[in-house]
């Protein structure tokens, strides 16, 4: 930062820095040396000002006892140590149990709905790799999902799994005939299944396009070797596609994992305010328990553990990924 | 799409494909082509039922089409308001954020300096913060620097434009880098030679070179400010309520007007999914240059 202040010759502290003799040329040497500065320091700011100091602020509001009271002043909340820890992380009480259920829940969900994403995708990414007719066709409508704006899909959905007007239960209890009553879809045990369905319908698009990008850079004379050798289709996927993915999947199945993890949109459209417990995802959990009782302390509290726990995960996967690449790759 | 993209995006050799491929291939793409069509087809024939059929069973074959949901859901919720909303601060955040990315990628894929590596990092790993670990800070530092400055960033527009325009920020960095970076150098250093200087060397030579990469950013982050719901719905009132918060006014107390939300949703979607659709060769181009390298 301190090039980016050297820069501008009219600031006095800068006269005061450089040497006479040495002005001219040394000025437009640093003018150099500050553009790439000046030209990162828009995104700099607003990174800055909506996610860094954002963020410092919640770890600072996880150790402030800010209740409603403090909001509009929460500087002067006062300092309650690590009790919204306590309170966040005590799985005796109420809180704590409530928050590990919805964490558990999450990993399940996550599990489940980056395994599917990454499947669909994949697969059809690779279905689509050689030309057939309507190949072109399907492969903009496998876009459609990912193009619609959340709230609008996912309303299409809840209205689909609705107990009485909706499609599910028309095809699986009027058609198929399927349990004694109608079953409910978005309440209940069932919602799970219901957030896991409208998820990856959302979600695999955005692996089968990256898997798309990917598969462009595959050499084709690779393919063709392994068709002299003998190797029919099935075999070149094995042998030649999905290995060649393999840096694609490093990074797409990171970011499948944190943006599932991390979704608050699905079940909130879904649900609306109040989840189901067994769809209850982490995101939803915390602006859920912030939100009604305006306890901001223990919600950040809560945030920090959630980010804390993501960091780790990622380190640990991004440590055992690039290994695993090292050795075999290289 | 172009002849050029079909031969390269087919490598392998139609002739090996045996049947048990051909039948797998067929019969997974049919099934996940019914996965994908269904909502959408509720959607579409949804909004053309009247209200009684849409409260009533679901009907696969609509018994009676009107057009009357289309003329309602502008006067049920002031849909119209939203709408303006939506496209203001979406747009506002898009023309900022590839404005800001472009600069930065610049300096990214064009410049050694200390702290690159600490910036990118940075950059990329705000990614993973979860949205719900700075909307309590951020509706705070808003509140309070409204308090202090009186500029109004908490419900106000501008507010809703400076979050969403950093939302797409890293992806869009990223992904220009990458962009910049296939563009080679000696055109601009050959640009700098004939006198230009260094923005002008970027506004002359790499930004009409690297246009695709540009336009699947500013796709990519109009759809992430036209759908972002979160911080749409803390940080927004009455007045600046936008689409992804509005459609939902579409349900009361007692009854949820299913047709006239299916054709909102349709009307709200379709500048975006036409927009994506017709723009989507320069996502997966600039995908390709920028994410696999």
């Amino acid at each position: 930062m301190t090039e980016t202040a050297v820069a501008h010759p009219t600031e006095p502290a800068v006269r005061k820095a450089t040497p006479g003799e040495a002005r001219a040329p040394r000025r437009s040497g640093r003018r150099r040396i500050a553009l790439p500065y000046l030209l990162l320091l828009p995104a700099l700011l607003l990174e800055l000002l909506v996610h860094l100091v954002p963020m410092l602020m919640g770890i600072v509001m996880s150790f402030k006892e800010l209740t409603q009271f403090y909001i509009r002043n929460w500087g002067e909340a006062p300092w309650s140590g690590l009790d919204n820890y306590t309170v966040a992380i005590d799985f005796d009480a109420p809180v704590g149990q409530a928050l590990l259920k919805s964490f558990l829940t999450t990993c399940l969900f996550t599990l489940l709905s980056v395994g599917l994403c990454w499947f669909l995708g994949t697969a059809a990414a690779i279905f689509l790799q050689e030309n057939f007719r309507g190949r072109g066709f399907l492969r903009t409508l496998f876009l459609v999902p990912y193009a619609l704006p959340v709230y609008a899909a996912v309303i299409t959905w809840a209205f689909m799994f609705q107990r009485d007007n909706g499609l599910i239960n028309h095809v699986l209890h009027d058609q198929l005939g399927i349990g004694d009553s109608p079953a409910f879809w978005l309440i209940g045990d069932n919602a799970f299944y219901t957030l896991l369905v409208v998820s990856v319908w959302k979600g695999w698009p955005f692996a089968f396009l990256t898997v798309m990008a990917g598969l462009q850079n595959i050499p084709r004379d690779m393919y063709e070797a392994a068709a002299l050798d003998g190797a029919g289709v099935w075999k070149q996927i094995r042998h030649i596609t999905l290995p060649s993915l393999r840096s694609v999947n490093q990074v797409l199945v990171l970011v499948l994992f944190l943006w599932t993890f991390n979704d608050f949109n699905t079940p909130f459209v879904l649900f609306g305010k109040a989840a189901p417990e067994s769809a209850d995802l982490i995101s939803l959990h915390i602006y859920q328990s912030s939100f009604q009782t305006w306890n901001f302390g223990t919600g950040s509290a809560m945030s920090v553990l959630l980010l804390l726990f993501l960091l780790v995960v990622t380190g640990v996967y991004l440590l055992l990924t690039s290994r695993g690449r090292k050795t075999s790759d290289v | 799409m172009s002849e050029h993209a079909s031969r390269r995006a087919a490598p392998r050799s139609p002739m090996a494909a045996p049947r048990s491929f051909l039948w797998t291939r067929r019969i997974f793409l049919t099934l996940l082509t019914a996965f994908v069509v269904l909502p959408v087809y509720v959607m579409v024939s949804s909004s053309l039922k009247p209200l009684e059929d849409v409260s009533g069973k679901f009907e696969w074959i609509p018994s009676g089409l009107t057009l009357r949901p289309y003329v309602d859901i502008w006067e049920t919720v002031p849909l119209a308001d939203y709408f303006v909303n939506s496209i203001v601060v979406a747009g506002a955040a898009t023309v900022f954020s590839v404005a800001v990315a472009i600069f930065a990628a610049y300096a990214v894929s064009r410049y050694t300096f200390r702290g690159k590596r600490v910036f990118t990092v940075t950059v990329l790993s705000t990614q993973m913060f979860p949205g719900i670990l700075f909307l309590l800070p951020l509706f705070l530092i808003y509140v309070n620097i409204g308090n202090a400055t009186g500029i109004a960033l908490f419900g106000s527009r501008e507010g809703l434009i400076l979050t969403y325009l950093t939302f797409s920020l890293p992806f869009s960095i990223w992904m220009l880098t990458g962009y910049f970076d296939s563009i080679p150098r000696e055109l601009d250093e050959a640009a700098k030679v004939d006198g230009c200087g260094p923005i002008s060397a970027l506004f002359r030579v790499i930004v009409p070179a690297a246009s695709p990469g540009i336009i699947a950013v500013a796709v990519y982050a109009f759809m992430t400010a036209w759908g972002e719901v979160l911080f749409a719905s803390v940080m927004t009132n009455d007045t600046t309520r936008t689409l992804a918060v509005g459609l939902q006014g579409y349900a009361t107390q007692n009854d949820v007007y299913w047709n006239q939300v299916m054709a909102a949703s349709l009307v709200v979607s379709v500048p975006v999914v036409v927009g994506f659709l017709l723009l989507q060769r320069y996502l997966v181009a600039g995908l390709t240059a920028g994410a696999v390298k």
